[in-house]
């Protein structure tokens, strides 16, 4: 029988890294995904498979301590929400820099600064033009469900082993506080520790006789080796653009109107989308599901089909800037968005979308709802 | 007319009095001639080597003039950024808690930039080693203040001394970090005279022997010289280290074992 | 079937909780179901409000600004949500401390007087029990059976023995339920 349960998306990524066979999380408090942390002591990954959940004196010791856990060949993960997110920022370029695969989660909250609690799309330029220093890009993986919450679990880790490269959930406030439907898989085994050494030939488990030592640096001086070292990163983000680009259709296949969203806003626009098919208008949504890579073909593609891409984000327009870049002119892309935390509404964004590409421009503009 | 003796003759079991650590690569070392830095190396590696921990030792190197460690310790070794080496330590140890983990800091990764890291790991009882070695002064970028130069003293960005009123006061972590109920065993030694290495590496043996015994976290500072940040000889950095880092920083055990 | 609800009124009067059992519920009886909350400080004392989806199909959005049903148990709820029940739908609110009435006729509106009835049965702490049986009186989405499995699934193992304590405030909520206006 299936095991089925109403979760929040921040219990439902708990459980599922206990699942995916994760080995150790190091994390630190912070609204809105503090149940991450709170959900793995209370439900005894120790006890399960032997997960190791510490909690850190700070945002910056748990991600070196990831860090540590990922130089030694172990599934480790953190968690933060955007102020915490920034504070690692120093940790997560120093495993770009040594390719260590890690589990990322990035509850947004709306910002700058301390900003607000409340959920937000704001952190999409950190996450997927690099963030902390240097060339360097991750994996990021945007759920717009607590299922996807689950799952991206054991997709992050799988994906961060297959390229050796640092994998982030990038959720919101909504998708972590909400409850849905979420149906769990067996428990996966964790790798013991001869089956690290025997996959992860590069990780630092100790010298033995038969190997040279293993280093885990960022650093060489030396400017030729340095540019060589860049080039192969960029060449592995080249082959992630060729091979990981995730995404969702919604009724695309005969529209003519597209929203592009992801996350919560993906939801929004998903009924945006049944509003505006009730009323006769052919619209679709395209869902990144990877932020990075961006689905730039398939935009591309649709782009020669629709007369118009409406891009809906809990930012000031981020994402939207990709999307210009993957049509490149061909339709016109349009930006709205809602800031400090506040989630846009279905009708809202339809009829934002109706005023910029379907009625006159005269008609009065939308005043979006006061909460 | 006694014959010359040859090289093999020489080099038998019976003759030998020292010889050089296997775990010390053939790389050159980096530190200024006349620095304590090599000599720690020296002494951690033939611990590990003399208990036979090579295979089950990682070791985390900071930033600072040892930032390169790994160049010359022949073990597994991961670079931390600067002043996280004991947050690296912690996540391997938790997940390797059989393994031999240490962290070896300078003054400024230990105590300035990392004093969180530090502290909490101190206060968790990590079951790791961290190596301290302080100089009171920023070798690697040239000589700058540290958490830990002596009032008066002339720095870089303290050209006409430290001022205790605007710079603080020397950090005395050590004496901080054992007042924890965390660490075991915190001791304070140097590696200036022969004597002292002596006695560093009794100490440095019972911190590592500690850590197999998961007893805590184990702390040995070793006050060393800066001949080049002091400007000075080697031997005049040693004898103004005993006449005024001494001082501020007794060598000896801080916190030893309740028996 | 879909049913979008919106329940609103101060922390501590159960909003969160009910809106739990009801998603719990809707699960058991194999529905589509999401629970969106308010969070943070409101959690603790200010007002809270959570958007309960119920469905047949796939969920679009769990977060709305137009609603079947609302659910208002305060003042500022009231103020805020009245306008935001689709035309057609429903409201029910307790009267206790509403001093601005809904006005709105193109809608249903009910009243419940959940938490009067409650404090004269000494079950205060379980009065939003009384006004999840009033709300189901009207729309019966959910069957007995799976309301029961939905407070098993939602209380704690401990807090069991409540659970019929709290199907008996359901049934009485069923009971104290009045139409204010209803359309045709």
């Amino acid at each position: 029988m299936k095991d089925i349960r109403l979760m929040k998306g921040n219990e439902a990524i708990a459980e599922g890294v206990i699942r995916a066979g994760c080995d150790g999380y190091f994390g630190y408090p912070i609204t809105p995904q503090s149940e991450v942390l709170e959900y793995l002591m209370a439900n005894n990954p120790e006890e399960r498979t032997g997960m190791v959940v510490l909690q850190a004196e700070s945002e910056i010791a748990s991600i070196h301590m990831v860090y540590g856990g990922a130089a030694a060949g172990k599934r480790v993960m953190t968690s933060s929400s955007s102020p915490g997110i920034s504070l690692m920022q120093e940790g997560i370029s120093f495993m770009a820099g040594t390719e260590l695969p890690c589990l990322l989660l990035n509850v947004v909250r709306g910002g700058p600064g301390l900003g607000t609690i409340q959920p937000s799309q704001s952190d999409y330029f950190q996450a997927v033009k690099g963030g902390g220093h240097g060339d360097y890009k991750m994996i990021v993986l945007a759920p717009a469900s607590v299922q996807e919450m689950y799952d991206f679990a054991k997709l992050g880790f799988e994906l961060a082993f297959k390229h050796r490269i640092q994998v982030m959930v990038l959720s919101d406030g909504a998708i972590g506080q909400m409850m849905e439907k979420v149906e769990l898989d067996d428990q996966l085994p964790r790798l013991t520790d001869a089956e690290i050494v025997k996959k992860y030939p590069w990780a630092t488990t100790g010298k033995t006789p038969d190997r040279p030592r293993n280093i885990i640096t960022s650093l060489d001086l030396n400017p030729v080796k340095q540019e060589i070292i860049n080039q192969n990163l960029q060449k592995k983000f080249r082959h992630i653009e060729q091979t990981e680009v995730r995404f969702e259709r919604f009724m695309c296949d005969d529209a003519e109107y597209l929203f592009v969203a992801y996350g919560s806003s993906a939801r929004v626009c998903q009924k945006a989308v049944l509003l505006g098919r009730a009323k006769g208008l052919k619209v679709g949504l395209l869902r990144p599901i990877t932020l990075f890579p961006f689905p730039v073909d398939e935009l591309a593609r649709l782009a020669k089909q629709v007369k118009g891409m409406q891009a809906i984000e809990m930012s000031a327009g981020q994402m939207v800037e990709d999307v210009r870049l993957s049509v490149n002119g061909v339709v016109p892309v349009e930006h709205y968005g809602r800031l400090g935390g506040i989630i846009p509404a279905p009708d809202e964004v339809l009829h934002v979308l109706e005023q910029n590409f379907i009625h006159s421009k005269k008609e009065k503009q939308y005043e979006p709802a006061t909460y | 007319m006694s014959q010359l003796l040859t090289r093999e003759e020489i080099c038998v079991p019976e003759n030998e009095v020292y010889h050089r650590t296997c775990l010390l690569t053939d790389a050159a070392l980096s530190y200024c001639p006349g620095c304590g830095h090599g000599t720690a190396h020296r002494l951690i590696m033939e611990v590990i080597e003399e208990m036979n921990l090579q295979a089950d030792t990682i070791g985390v190197a900071p930033v600072g003039c040892s930032v390169l460690a790994y160049d010359f310790m022949d073990i597994d070794m991961q670079q931390a950024a600067h002043g996280r080496a004991p947050a690296v330590a912690t996540g391997i140890k938790r997940l390797y808690p059989d393994k031999f983990v240490f962290t070896y800091q300078g003054d400024g990764d230990l105590a300035a930039i990392g004093t969180g890291e530090t502290l909490h790991a101190c206060n968790r009882g990590e079951n790791i080693t961290i190596f301290f070695v302080n100089n009171g002064i920023y070798g690697m970028t040239g000589g700058q203040m540290a958490p830990t130069t002596l009032p008066g003293m002339k720095t870089a960005t303290s050209p006409f001394g430290r001022d205790v009123t605007t710079m603080g006061y020397p950090l005395k972590i050590t004496e901080l970090l054992a007042m924890l109920p965390g660490t075991y065993y915190v001791t304070r030694q140097s590696v200036h005279t022969p004597a002292n290495v002596r006695k560093a590496k009794k100490a440095i043996e019972k911190a590592v022997q500690y850590q197999k015994l998961k007893k805590g976290l184990c702390f040995v500072e070793i006050v060393s010289n800066c001949n080049s940040g002091w400007k000075m000889t080697p031997l005049e950095s040693n004898k103004w280290m005993e006449e005024n880092m001494f001082p501020v920083y007794p060598l000896g055990d801080i916190k030893v074992p309740k028996p | 079937m879909t049913e979008e609800i919106i329940i609103a009124g101060f922390g501590g009067q159960g909003v969160l909780s009910m809106g739990k059992i009801l998603a719990y519920s809707g699960m058991m009886q194999n529905k589509e179901v999401s629970w969106f909350p308010s969070y943070g400080p409101e959690m603790r004392g200010g007002t809270a409000n959570v958007t309960v989806i119920i469905s047949d199909e796939r969920i679009s959005s769990p977060i709305l600004n137009k609603f079947d049903t609302a659910i208002i148990l305060n003042q500022q709820s009231m103020d805020k949500f009245e306008n935001s029940v689709k035309e057609g739908g429903l409201l029910i609110y307790d009267p206790n401390g509403i001093v601005r009435h809904p006005v709105r006729t193109d809608i249903n509106i009910y009243t419940i007087e959940a938490s009067d009835e409650a404090s004269k049965l000494g079950l205060a702490k379980i009065f939003n029990m009384f006004v999840l049986g009033g709300y189901l009186s009207i729309k019966p989405l959910i069957d007995a059976e799976y309301i029961h499995k939905g407070l098993e699934k939602s209380l704690p193992l401990r807090r069991h023995n409540l659970i019929p304590e709290n199907e008996k405030a359901i049934a009485r909520g069923k009971e104290i339920v009045h139409a204010v206006h209803v359309l045709n």
